[in-house]
């Protein structure tokens, strides 16, 4: 019950500050789902710049990346003025080795490690000021895993709408319909952030649930 | 060896949100998997990813969780939602089971709404 009372507050709150237009867009996902290549899209198609740094390496996003002011367009000339957050990548371990497996000498690791544990804790904090949230899924891999869905479910229960996205259709172990069967309660984008495939129809989602 | 601890929902249903994620994590940390009765609040389960980046160490390296929960199929039909709703009622998050294990020995957990398999690294380190 209190719960819900909850819920309700957030969303007249949500609801009061979206009609002031100071809404705040976050891109939330497990790290190297390729949430920094679509803040980066999202950056040059809009503002002709980009936001942050990509890497093969996870965690490479360790601080929340703000970029005020972006304006996008609708196919019809509606206009959506919003704050883009890029979040550092949900997960439940981080192990210094990995980063050392992946090239980095065992000082820099354990630096990357301790400041990647900080980019969860700060990613979750965030979590309630959101208005909307953009959860950029890696279309390549098993949809089922704890993370995916306690972020998903997590945003459910702070009544946040969601835009699920499928990245990466570029290559070819991406499989779209694994991830619309495991979320069957969401509408799925299938893009690539990186080549820019169905970039128009992800823009056309945000617009219908955040415009 | 690999040390399984069931923990009964009965243990951690009388204590908050965050007492819930310690007890858990305490066990966890004792490189014991926990078999929880039932599953957390969503609130809980953040609360336990966050409570795990706290604690990462060189030692620690964080978890692995999984949960099955069959009544909680997104494309049930109208009749089942309506018998989980009921169960749900009743019983709580007592329904189903979670699975949280050291990510040192546990280094995959699959799921979905029917079956899980927890994948270890026990072996791997015998040889």
């Amino acid at each position: 019950m209190i719960q819900l009372i909850q819920n309700f507050i957030n969303k007249v709150f949500r609801d009061l500050f979206r009609k002031k237009k100071n809404l705040k867009i976050g891109i939330y996902g497990p790290p190297n789902s390729g949430k920094t290549t679509l803040a980066n899209r999202i950056c040059k198609d809009w503002l002709g710049e980009e936001l942050g740094v990509v890497s093969s390496i996870a965690h490479e996003t360790r601080e929340i990346q703000l970029k005020e002011k972006v304006t996008i367009k609708s196919k019809d000339d509606n206009e959506m003025t919003f704050s883009l957050v890029d979040t550092p990548g949900i997960a439940t371990k981080v192990d210094f080795e990995d980063f050392m497996k992946a090239g980095l000498k065992s000082k820099e690791a354990k630096e990357r490690a301790k400041e990647a544990t900080k980019g969860v804790i700060e990613s979750i904090k965030w979590l309630d000021d959101m208005d909307v949230v953009i959860v950029v899924l890696d279309a390549t891999h098993d949809p089922y895993t704890q993370v995916n869905i306690t972020i998903i479910g997590n945003l459910q229960a702070r009544d946040i709408p969601v835009l699920l996205v499928a990245n990466k259709v570029d290559l070819k172990k991406a499989d779209v319909k694994r991830l619309e069967a495991a979320f069957p309660q969401y509408d799925i984008v299938g893009i690539s952030a990186k080549t820019g495939t169905n970039i128009d129809q992800f823009y056309e989602g945000l617009f219908a649930i955040a415009g | 060896m690999l040390t399984l601890q069931y923990m009964p929902y009965g243990e951690i249903e009388q204590l908050q949100s965050e007492e819930r994620v310690r007890k858990i994590l305490s066990v966890v940390k004792k490189n014991r998997i926990v078999l929880l009765e039932g599953k957390l609040e969503r609130e809980e389960e953040t609360e336990l990813i966050k409570q795990t980046m706290e604690s990462i160490s060189e030692s620690f390296k964080g978890i692995e969780l999984g949960a099955i929960n069959p009544t909680e199929r997104g494309d049930a039909a109208f009749i089942q939602k309506l018998k989980k709703n009921m169960a749900t009622l009743l019983m709580g998050n007592r329904q189903g089971m979670t699975i949280i294990g050291p990510a040192s020995i546990v280094r995959q957990i699959k799921q979905d709404p029917e079956k899980i398999q927890v994948f270890t690294d026990v072996g791997k380190r015998r040889r």
